[in-house]
């Protein structure tokens, strides 16, 4: 892994050598006519080609955000499934534009890669998967519990650190893919499955009566996922970052896909005027047209409705709000103004 | 005076003909065979059954969301919806016309080729393999006489698959030969160089090659060139497997003959005539069995693409298994890529045998 670091980290200079201008991932852009995306390969609810071959997820909403406030048209994204391995080269490369692909924002990959993170479009942690007749509330009342986990990933360590910090004792089963492991989980061979949140509740759908179990609220690491851009441009990673805060502020302003003309005909809100570019501030600071965030709003949604939509309630993932709520509902979501 | 009426013959004893001899020859003839028989009678009886019960009788085949699949048995419907997507990826709705267009194309070419005495084969020979694929390549790329350009990141599904392999068999079997030949050779450039060429390309495995060409090789090049991932995939693809068909094919020269040679040289042929005309044919036709086994494992070898983000077959029902709608029925997915896996590969080898058979110049020992 260290290895991989340093050849990501020379790749990384070798792309900046190349220097970056600002502004000329927009212009690219706006003269190729599309926002070439780079999303995950397939990962329920966050990016995942539908019967139709369309791809959906609160990821691709992100591309699809983008692209209505660049052309307002949020169909014109071309996108690159990618896998893990390969993702931020495709980026580095300039192969892709914008990379929200369910990428963990960590120190490492913010400073070494040369690479910036936008902002944090879901909130991911580890959590625990339990039948309900198991009768647990709370993790820490696991001491002693047997665990389903998928071999090799962050999540058994996490495990171990949080079992050991509390002292309790627990028994790790591995499994080699995550199909395997929610198998075991449902004919019983341990008593609590362990992954990131999002993931349990993909998993839990596998079941033969998903019902029977429950993820329990806690977590016990911190996994924010967030749209990734290169380094160097900061006219792009503007755009990027407040495509995502206009969605958090319209959610936090009652304004939706549905009640978007209204408002921008009829209301009186100062924050919301300026939300929908009606007045105060303008879009050509990002080199934008001054209705990209109605434009965001009226073809994607505010965050509020992309969430539902794509993996809470008003999908078949029925993930709750948690982390992910407003910061005035008790979440982390939380935006600076549109002013 | 009477004649001799001989008695009509009597029938041979019951258990020496029909389904009792057969068994008995067959599956009772000794204690030993009598219990691995019953065994595996005993085997098929706990598999089959269940597995029918789940294919066939409980299956649910009709209708076009989660909700038609409540019997229990396995659920086609997935495979049923998602087949468009299993056979050609991503690619456009629209344009599936031109996949199908370009496989009747090809099925039209190859029936000649089959007819023994059709008249312009040596025409048409260099034609598909030289012709064709460059009418393919418009037909599915786009861009050219007003078709819709469609990007080779759509490109996907079995579609996907065949292109690979067909590219990778098409490259590979002329790369090989002239790797082998070079191997071979008295000139000790061409033999270092070939021998290099080999021993590197057998020495890595597939999945670092494919990694290398997509991850890697795009940090080494120049910023602003882009080049396709699909034509890295292919180029990769095809060096590795002439590296075995190199040896494959140098196994068969080693196989002929010194006389041969010397034959040929005697009738005052070039290097190229007594290779093309002598040595060759013969070599190539022994060793179509480890030929056909590259081709195959090939076939096989090119669902790697899935770890650089080419949705083949395999990947594009992997994908499919991610679809929040569609969780959870994994089997159903990889049950209909091993039939469709089985398929193409059975054929393959049924295709070997018989051409195996039209060869037969009665040298087979």
């Amino acid at each position: 892994m260290q290895a991989t670091r340093y050849v990501m980290g020379l790749g990384a200079a070798l792309m900046l050598s190349g220097a970056v201008n600002a502004g000329a991932t927009l212009d690219a852009v706006k003269s190729k006519g599309f926002v070439q995306c780079g999303v995950s390969t397939g990962l329920p609810g966050f990016s995942s080609a539908d019967d139709k071959g369309r791809f959906t997820g609160i990821d691709v909403d992100m591309c699809r955000a983008v692209a209505a406030a660049i052309f307002g048209d949020a169909e014109k994204v071309k996108y690159n499934p990618l896998t893990a391995k390969e993702r931020f080269t495709a980026l580095q490369s300039g192969e892709i534009d914008m990379l929200p692909r369910n990428t963990t924002w960590t120190y490492t990959r913010d400073t070494s890669l040369g690479l910036n993170f936008t902002g944090v479009n879901y909130y991911d942690g580890q959590g625990f998967l339990v039948t309900k007749n198991l009768g647990v509330k709370s993790a820490l009342e696991m001491d002693g519990a047997s665990f389903c986990i998928q071999a090799g990933t962050t999540t058994e360590l996490n495990l171990a650190d949080y079992f050991r910090s509390n002292k309790m004792n627990y028994t790790p089963i591995t499994f080699d893919t995550s199909d395997q492991t929610i198998k075991a989980f449902e004919a019983g061979r341990c008593d609590a499955l362990t992954s990131d949140q999002s993931q349990l509740y993909a998993l839990r759908i596998k079941l033969s009566d998903p019902k029977s179990a429950v993820v329990l609220p806690e977590v016990i690491s911190k996994e924010p996922l967030g749209p990734v851009v290169r380094q160097g441009d900061d006219e792009w990673f503007n755009i990027v970052k407040w495509s995502l805060y206009a969605m958090v502020n319209a959610e936090e302003l009652g304004v939706t896909s549905a009640n978007v003309d209204e408002m921008k005909a009829g209301s009186a809100d100062p924050n919301v005027r300026r939300l929908l570019g009606v007045e105060g501030v303008k879009g050509e600071w990002m080199g934008l047209p001054d209705d990209w965030g109605y434009n965001i709003i009226k073809q994607v949604g505010n965050y509020g409705e992309a969430f539902d939509r794509n993996v809470g309630a008003g999908s078949a993932l029925g993930i709750a709000r948690g982390l992910n709520a407003l910061w005035s509902k008790g979440g982390l979501q939380y935006a600076p103004p549109i002013r | 005076m009477t004649t001799h009426v001989p008695h009509p013959d009597l029938p041979p004893p019951s258990t020496s003909i029909g389904a009792i001899a057969w068994l008995r020859a067959n599956l009772f003839s000794s204690w030993l065979n009598s219990l691995l028989t019953l065994g595996a009678a005993y085997l098929l009886y706990l598999t089959i059954p269940p597995l029918v019960q789940w294919a066939l009788i409980d299956a649910d085949w009709f209708g076009d969301s989660r909700e038609a699949c409540e019997s229990g048995g396995a659920c086609w419907v997935f495979v049923g919806v998602r087949m468009n997507q299993f056979m050609y990826g991503l690619y456009p709705e629209t344009e599936y016309w031109r996949i199908n267009l370009a496989a009747i194309l090809l099925v039209l070419l190859m029936v000649p080729l089959f007819i023994k005495r059709f008249p312009w084969k040596r025409w048409l020979v260099p034609f598909v393999l030289f012709g064709y694929p460059v009418i393919a390549f418009m037909l599915f790329s786009g861009g050219v006489f007003g078709l819709e350009y469609v990007e080779t990141s759509r490109w996907g599904g079995l579609t996907l698959t065949l292109i690979l392999s067909s590219v990778g068999m098409a490259a590979s079997l002329p790369l090989g030969i002239l790797l082998a030949l070079g191997r071979r050779s008295d000139m000790p450039i061409v033999k270092s160089v070939s021998v290099v060429i080999i021993e590197f390309w057998r020495g890595v495995p597939l999945i670092t090659v494919l990694f290398m060409s997509s991850v890697m090789l795009p940090l080494f090049l120049p910023e602003g060139t882009h080049f396709d991932k699909l034509l890295r995939a292919m180029i990769g693809i095809a060096l590795f497997q002439s590296a075995y068909m190199a040896e494959v094919v140098r196994s068969g020269l080693q196989a002929i003959p010194k006389g041969q040679y010397e034959a040929a040289q005697a009738l005052g042929l070039s290097y190229w005539q007594s290779m093309g005309l002598i040595i060759l044919p013969q070599a190539l036709k022994l060793v179509i069995p480890g030929i056909v086994n590259t081709f195959i494992a090939l076939f096989k070898d090119t669902t790697l693409v899935l770890i650089i983000g080419l949705f083949d077959m395999l990947a594009m029902i992997q994908a499919a298994l991610a679809d929040p709608n569609w969780l959870g029925y994994a089997i159903e997915g990889l049950s209909f890529a091993a039939l469709v896996y089985w398929v193409f590969c059975f054929s393959m080898s049924r295709y070997s045998l018989s051409l195996e058979r039209k060869l037969h110049t009665g040298h087979t020992r």
